[in-house]
Protein backbone atom coordinates (compact mmCIF):
# COMPACT_ATOMS: atom_id res chain seq x y z
CA UNK A 1 0.00 0.00 0.00
CA UNK A 2 1.24 3.92 -0.58
CA UNK A 3 -1.10 6.01 1.38
CA UNK A 4 1.05 8.95 0.08
CA UNK A 5 -0.49 7.97 -3.75
CA UNK A 6 -0.04 11.11 -5.62
CA UNK A 7 -3.34 12.81 -6.01
CA UNK A 8 -5.39 10.73 -3.68
CA UNK A 9 -5.16 11.79 0.04
CA UNK A 10 -5.61 8.49 1.98
CA UNK A 11 -9.01 7.71 3.42
CA UNK A 12 -8.71 7.29 7.31
CA UNK A 13 -10.81 5.66 9.64
CA UNK A 14 -11.49 5.92 13.39
CA UNK A 15 -12.57 3.03 14.56
CA UNK A 16 -14.53 2.98 18.02
CA UNK A 17 -15.12 -0.35 19.97
CA UNK A 18 -17.96 0.32 22.61
CA UNK A 19 -19.81 -2.02 24.86
CA UNK A 20 -21.75 0.13 27.64
CA UNK A 21 -20.27 2.84 26.83
CA UNK A 22 -23.12 5.36 26.52
CA UNK A 23 -22.42 8.17 29.13
CA UNK A 24 -18.69 8.65 27.41
CA UNK A 25 -18.95 7.74 23.73
CA UNK A 26 -20.55 11.36 22.78
CA UNK A 27 -18.03 13.56 24.33
CA UNK A 28 -15.29 11.26 22.30
CA UNK A 29 -16.92 10.93 19.24
CA UNK A 30 -16.95 15.18 19.02
CA UNK A 31 -14.09 15.33 20.28
CA UNK A 32 -12.46 13.55 17.27
CA UNK A 33 -14.90 15.14 15.25
CA UNK A 34 -13.82 18.79 16.32
CA UNK A 35 -10.20 17.98 15.62
CA UNK A 36 -10.05 15.92 12.51
CA UNK A 37 -11.81 15.45 8.95
CA UNK A 38 -11.85 11.49 9.24
CA UNK A 39 -14.65 9.50 9.56
CA UNK A 40 -15.58 7.57 12.93
CA UNK A 41 -17.29 4.25 13.32
CA UNK A 42 -18.45 3.28 16.53
CA UNK A 43 -18.85 -0.36 16.29
CA UNK A 44 -21.38 -1.35 19.35
CA UNK A 45 -21.01 -4.61 21.25
CA UNK A 46 -24.47 -5.75 21.41
CA UNK A 47 -24.57 -2.68 24.46
CA UNK A 48 -27.84 -2.68 26.21
CA UNK A 49 -27.22 0.85 27.71
CA UNK A 50 -27.10 4.44 24.80
CA UNK A 51 -24.04 3.67 23.21
CA UNK A 52 -25.68 3.32 19.84
CA UNK A 53 -27.93 6.13 20.02
CA UNK A 54 -25.10 8.50 22.44
CA UNK A 55 -22.77 7.83 19.11
CA UNK A 56 -25.35 8.44 16.59
CA UNK A 57 -26.18 11.59 18.28
CA UNK A 58 -22.72 12.97 18.14
CA UNK A 59 -22.92 11.89 14.12
CA UNK A 60 -20.60 8.95 13.78
CA UNK A 61 -21.79 6.23 11.99
CA UNK A 62 -22.79 3.23 14.10
CA UNK A 63 -22.34 -0.39 13.63
CA UNK A 64 -24.97 -2.42 15.88
CA UNK A 65 -24.07 -6.21 16.40
CA UNK A 66 -27.10 -8.18 17.43
CA UNK A 67 -25.20 -9.88 19.86
CA UNK A 68 -22.23 -9.31 22.28
CA UNK A 69 -19.21 -11.07 20.27
CA UNK A 70 -16.41 -9.46 22.58
CA UNK A 71 -14.05 -6.68 22.07
CA UNK A 72 -11.61 -8.16 19.48
CA UNK A 73 -14.75 -9.43 17.25
CA UNK A 74 -16.04 -5.76 17.50
CA UNK A 75 -12.86 -4.30 16.25
CA UNK A 76 -12.55 -6.86 13.29
CA UNK A 77 -16.03 -5.55 12.30
CA UNK A 78 -14.71 -2.49 12.06
CA UNK A 79 -11.65 -3.69 9.82
CA UNK A 80 -14.37 -5.60 7.81
CA UNK A 81 -16.41 -2.28 7.23
CA UNK A 82 -13.11 -0.69 6.56
CA UNK A 83 -11.70 -3.26 3.66
CA UNK A 84 -15.28 -3.04 2.19
CA UNK A 85 -15.03 0.66 1.73
CA UNK A 86 -11.74 0.97 0.66
CA UNK A 87 -9.93 2.79 3.90
CA UNK A 88 -6.57 3.34 3.63
CA UNK A 89 -5.93 2.94 7.24
CA UNK A 90 -7.59 2.76 10.61
CA UNK A 91 -6.89 4.29 13.52
CA UNK A 92 -8.40 1.88 16.93
CA UNK A 93 -9.45 3.73 19.71
CA UNK A 94 -11.05 3.20 23.11
CA UNK A 95 -14.41 4.17 23.64
CA UNK A 96 -14.22 5.47 26.91
CA UNK A 97 -11.18 8.10 27.13
CA UNK A 98 -8.54 6.52 28.35
CA UNK A 99 -6.64 7.25 25.15
CA UNK A 100 -5.62 10.87 24.33
CA UNK A 101 -6.96 11.94 21.22
CA UNK A 102 -4.74 14.45 20.00
CA UNK A 103 -1.90 11.64 19.80
CA UNK A 104 -3.76 10.39 17.06
CA UNK A 105 -1.54 12.15 14.52
CA UNK A 106 1.28 10.09 16.06
CA UNK A 107 0.13 6.97 15.24
CA UNK A 108 -0.85 8.23 11.79
CA UNK A 109 2.68 9.52 10.76
CA UNK A 110 4.42 6.28 10.64
CA UNK A 111 1.69 4.53 8.21
CA UNK A 112 1.07 8.01 5.93
CA UNK A 113 4.76 8.05 5.38
CA UNK A 114 5.28 4.32 4.58
CA UNK A 115 7.56 3.33 7.40
CA UNK A 116 5.27 1.27 9.28
CA UNK A 117 2.19 -0.91 8.74
CA UNK A 118 1.33 -0.60 12.61
CA UNK A 119 1.72 1.91 14.87
CA UNK A 120 1.45 1.28 18.25
CA UNK A 121 0.48 3.59 21.05
CA UNK A 122 2.36 2.98 24.14
CA UNK A 123 2.05 4.52 27.53
CA UNK A 124 5.29 3.49 28.96
CA UNK A 125 7.44 5.29 25.91
CA UNK A 126 9.02 8.55 26.82
CA UNK A 127 7.79 10.27 29.88
CA UNK A 128 4.15 8.56 31.53
CA UNK A 129 2.61 9.30 34.61
CA UNK A 130 0.98 5.81 33.83
CA UNK A 131 0.45 4.14 36.80
CA UNK A 132 -0.99 0.74 36.82
CA UNK A 133 -2.20 -2.04 39.78
CA UNK A 134 0.77 -4.44 40.31
CA UNK A 135 -1.21 -7.55 38.82
CA UNK A 136 -1.30 -5.31 35.94
CA UNK A 137 2.34 -4.60 35.94
CA UNK A 138 3.03 -7.84 36.18
CA UNK A 139 0.94 -9.30 33.35
CA UNK A 140 2.18 -6.39 30.95
CA UNK A 141 6.25 -7.43 31.80
CA UNK A 142 5.34 -10.99 31.35
CA UNK A 143 3.52 -10.46 27.74
CA UNK A 144 6.41 -8.25 26.99
CA UNK A 145 8.62 -10.66 27.30
CA UNK A 146 6.40 -13.22 25.74
CA UNK A 147 6.37 -10.75 22.56
CA UNK A 148 10.26 -9.69 22.62
CA UNK A 149 11.30 -13.42 22.57
CA UNK A 150 9.06 -14.83 20.10
CA UNK A 151 8.40 -12.41 17.71
CA UNK A 152 11.70 -10.61 17.97
CA UNK A 153 9.68 -6.78 17.96
CA UNK A 154 10.87 -4.71 20.32
CA UNK A 155 7.78 -3.93 22.37
CA UNK A 156 6.91 -1.64 25.68
CA UNK A 157 3.13 -1.89 25.81
CA UNK A 158 2.12 -5.33 24.20
CA UNK A 159 -2.05 -5.03 25.31
CA UNK A 160 -2.24 -1.21 24.18
CA UNK A 161 -5.56 -0.96 22.19
CA UNK A 162 -4.74 2.21 20.60
CA UNK A 163 -2.63 1.89 17.28
CA UNK A 164 -3.03 2.29 13.60
CA UNK A 165 -2.91 0.02 11.12
CA UNK A 166 -2.40 0.10 7.29
CA UNK A 167 -4.63 -1.40 4.38
CA UNK A 168 -2.65 -4.55 4.31
CA UNK A 169 -3.88 -5.46 7.78
CA UNK A 170 -6.96 -4.50 7.55
CA UNK A 171 -7.69 -6.90 5.28
CA UNK A 172 -5.35 -9.74 7.15
CA UNK A 173 -7.46 -8.77 10.25
CA UNK A 174 -10.85 -8.57 8.29
CA UNK A 175 -9.65 -12.84 8.56
CA UNK A 176 -7.87 -13.27 11.32
CA UNK A 177 -8.42 -11.36 13.96
CA UNK A 178 -9.11 -13.22 17.96
CA UNK A 179 -12.75 -12.56 19.70
CA UNK A 180 -11.28 -11.57 22.77
CA UNK A 181 -8.06 -9.79 24.32
CA UNK A 182 -6.54 -9.69 20.58
CA UNK A 183 -3.72 -6.99 21.30
CA UNK A 184 -1.16 -9.59 22.50
CA UNK A 185 -2.34 -12.13 19.57
CA UNK A 186 -1.85 -9.51 17.19
CA UNK A 187 1.64 -9.31 17.58
CA UNK A 188 2.17 -12.84 16.71
CA UNK A 189 -0.27 -12.14 13.22
CA UNK A 190 1.89 -8.91 12.46
CA UNK A 191 5.45 -11.16 12.83
CA UNK A 192 3.65 -13.99 10.44
CA UNK A 193 2.51 -11.11 7.51
CA UNK A 194 6.12 -10.16 8.18
CA UNK A 195 4.43 -6.44 9.32
CA UNK A 196 6.91 -3.88 10.31
CA UNK A 197 5.45 -2.23 13.65
CA UNK A 198 6.60 0.36 15.39
CA UNK A 199 5.62 2.10 18.66
CA UNK A 200 5.04 5.91 19.39
CA UNK A 201 4.32 7.29 22.94
CA UNK A 202 0.70 8.20 23.77
CA UNK A 203 -0.62 9.57 26.98
CA UNK A 204 -3.52 6.73 28.60
CA UNK A 205 -5.57 7.68 31.50
CA UNK A 206 -7.29 6.40 34.32
CA UNK A 207 -10.80 5.67 33.07
CA UNK A 208 -13.04 7.77 33.79
CA UNK A 209 -17.06 6.12 33.33
CA UNK A 210 -17.42 2.09 33.14
CA UNK A 211 -15.24 0.06 34.30
CA UNK A 212 -12.38 -2.02 32.45
CA UNK A 213 -12.74 -5.37 30.55
CA UNK A 214 -10.38 -6.66 33.17
CA UNK A 215 -11.42 -7.33 36.17
CA UNK A 216 -10.05 -9.17 38.88
CA UNK A 217 -11.72 -12.31 38.52
CA UNK A 218 -10.73 -12.63 34.90
CA UNK A 219 -7.24 -11.53 35.18
CA UNK A 220 -6.03 -15.33 35.93
CA UNK A 221 -8.18 -16.24 32.68
CA UNK A 222 -6.77 -13.35 30.59
CA UNK A 223 -3.40 -14.41 31.02
CA UNK A 224 -3.79 -18.01 30.70
CA UNK A 225 -5.92 -17.86 26.96
CA UNK A 226 -4.02 -14.87 26.00
CA UNK A 227 -0.91 -16.88 26.52
CA UNK A 228 -2.58 -20.34 25.02
CA UNK A 229 -3.79 -18.20 22.06
CA UNK A 230 -0.64 -17.00 20.99
CA UNK A 231 1.62 -19.93 21.45
CA UNK A 232 -0.87 -21.53 19.38
CA UNK A 233 -0.57 -18.97 16.93
CA UNK A 234 2.73 -19.50 16.86
CA UNK A 235 1.97 -23.27 15.36
CA UNK A 236 -1.19 -22.08 13.40
CA UNK A 237 -1.30 -21.86 9.66
CA UNK A 238 -3.08 -19.05 8.18
CA UNK A 239 -5.04 -19.19 4.58
CA UNK B 1 -27.22 -66.32 31.62
CA UNK B 2 -26.98 -64.24 34.80
CA UNK B 3 -29.18 -61.19 36.03
CA UNK B 4 -26.64 -58.48 35.63
CA UNK B 5 -25.74 -59.79 32.45
CA UNK B 6 -29.85 -59.31 31.19
CA UNK B 7 -29.84 -56.21 32.85
CA UNK B 8 -26.64 -55.07 30.99
CA UNK B 9 -27.57 -56.36 27.50
CA UNK B 10 -31.40 -54.95 27.81
CA UNK B 11 -30.05 -51.57 29.01
CA UNK B 12 -27.76 -51.56 25.85
CA UNK B 13 -29.88 -52.53 23.30
CA UNK B 14 -32.40 -50.14 24.96
CA UNK B 15 -30.31 -47.42 24.20
CA UNK B 16 -29.24 -48.03 20.67
CA UNK B 17 -32.79 -48.10 19.80
CA UNK B 18 -33.80 -44.89 21.44
CA UNK B 19 -30.76 -43.08 20.03
CA UNK B 20 -31.60 -44.62 16.37
CA UNK B 21 -35.55 -43.36 17.13
CA UNK B 22 -34.25 -39.82 17.69
CA UNK B 23 -32.21 -39.80 14.58
CA UNK B 24 -35.46 -41.18 12.90
CA UNK B 25 -37.35 -38.54 14.02
CA UNK B 26 -35.08 -35.87 13.49
CA UNK B 27 -34.19 -35.21 16.54
CA UNK B 28 -30.69 -36.07 16.66
CA UNK B 29 -28.15 -35.34 13.83
CA UNK B 30 -26.80 -38.43 12.25
CA UNK B 31 -23.34 -36.76 12.05
CA UNK B 32 -24.05 -36.62 16.10
CA UNK B 33 -25.25 -39.84 16.43
CA UNK B 34 -22.43 -42.04 15.50
CA UNK B 35 -20.40 -41.63 18.22
CA UNK B 36 -23.59 -42.91 20.66
CA UNK B 37 -24.26 -45.57 18.36
CA UNK B 38 -20.49 -46.91 18.23
CA UNK B 39 -20.40 -46.38 21.83
CA UNK B 40 -23.95 -48.56 22.30
CA UNK B 41 -22.44 -51.53 19.78
CA UNK B 42 -19.59 -51.85 21.19
CA UNK B 43 -21.06 -51.88 25.10
CA UNK B 44 -23.80 -54.25 23.77
CA UNK B 45 -21.39 -56.73 21.77
CA UNK B 46 -19.15 -56.99 24.81
CA UNK B 47 -22.77 -57.90 27.16
CA UNK B 48 -23.38 -60.65 25.07
CA UNK B 49 -20.17 -61.74 24.14
CA UNK B 50 -18.78 -61.73 27.89
CA UNK B 51 -15.47 -64.33 27.09
CA UNK B 52 -14.37 -61.16 24.43
CA UNK B 53 -14.62 -59.20 27.04
CA UNK B 54 -12.48 -61.34 29.35
CA UNK B 55 -10.34 -62.18 26.83
CA UNK B 56 -9.71 -58.30 25.98
CA UNK B 57 -8.85 -57.30 29.40
CA UNK B 58 -6.75 -60.11 30.22
CA UNK B 59 -4.95 -58.94 26.86
CA UNK B 60 -4.16 -55.59 28.71
CA UNK B 61 -3.68 -57.04 31.51
CA UNK B 62 -7.40 -55.66 33.44
CA UNK B 63 -7.83 -58.41 35.75
CA UNK B 64 -11.04 -57.41 37.03
CA UNK B 65 -13.29 -57.56 33.42
CA UNK B 66 -16.04 -55.53 34.11
CA UNK B 67 -13.58 -52.40 34.75
CA UNK B 68 -12.57 -52.99 31.02
CA UNK B 69 -16.16 -52.53 30.38
CA UNK B 70 -15.82 -49.24 32.47
CA UNK B 71 -12.68 -48.18 30.64
CA UNK B 72 -14.82 -48.36 27.31
CA UNK B 73 -17.68 -46.78 28.39
CA UNK B 74 -15.38 -43.46 29.84
CA UNK B 75 -13.69 -43.81 26.96
CA UNK B 76 -16.79 -42.83 24.39
CA UNK B 77 -17.53 -40.68 26.77
CA UNK B 78 -14.26 -38.45 26.41
CA UNK B 79 -14.66 -38.58 22.68
CA UNK B 80 -18.49 -37.40 22.65
CA UNK B 81 -16.99 -34.72 24.87
CA UNK B 82 -14.27 -33.35 23.12
CA UNK B 83 -16.84 -33.48 19.69
CA UNK B 84 -19.42 -31.35 21.53
CA UNK B 85 -16.31 -29.00 22.26
CA UNK B 86 -15.57 -28.66 18.36
CA UNK B 87 -19.06 -28.42 17.69
CA UNK B 88 -19.77 -25.76 19.94
CA UNK B 89 -16.61 -24.14 18.26
CA UNK B 90 -17.93 -24.20 15.19
CA UNK B 91 -20.59 -22.69 16.22
CA UNK B 92 -19.33 -19.81 18.17
CA UNK B 93 -16.99 -19.05 14.60
CA UNK B 94 -20.48 -19.09 13.07
CA UNK B 95 -22.47 -17.03 15.48
CA UNK B 96 -19.85 -14.88 15.09
CA UNK B 97 -19.42 -14.14 11.45
CA UNK B 98 -23.05 -14.09 10.90
CA UNK B 99 -23.41 -11.16 14.05
CA UNK B 100 -20.76 -9.35 11.88
CA UNK B 101 -22.58 -9.86 8.81
CA UNK B 102 -25.94 -8.56 10.41
CA UNK B 103 -23.95 -5.44 11.71
CA UNK B 104 -22.43 -4.63 8.41
CA UNK B 105 -25.33 -5.09 6.40
CA UNK B 106 -28.07 -2.91 8.49
CA UNK B 107 -25.17 -0.32 8.42
CA UNK B 108 -24.92 -0.42 4.33
CA UNK B 109 -28.69 -0.61 4.16
CA UNK B 110 -28.97 2.65 6.35
CA UNK B 111 -26.57 4.45 4.58
CA UNK B 112 -28.48 3.44 1.34
CA UNK B 113 -32.01 4.91 3.29
CA UNK B 114 -30.12 8.09 3.59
Amino acid sequence: MNPGMEGTPPRILVVIPAYQEGRSIGGLVRSLRERYPYDILVVNDGATDRTSEAAREADATVLDLPCNIGIGGAVQTGFQYARDRGYDVVVRIDGDGQHEVEDIPKLLEPILENLADAVIGSRFLGETEYRGSIPRIFGIRFFRLLVNLTTGYRVTDPTSGFFAINRSLIEFYSHHYPSDYPEVDAYILMHRLKSRAVEVPVRMYARTEGKSSITTYRAVYYMVKVTLSFLINCIRRFR
Amino acid sequence: MNRVTLIAICASAGFLLYILEMVRRRKLREEYSILWLAGSVVILVLSLKQDWLVGIAHAVGIVYPPSFLFLVGILFILLILIHFSIAISKLHQMNKKMTQEIALMKASREEKAG
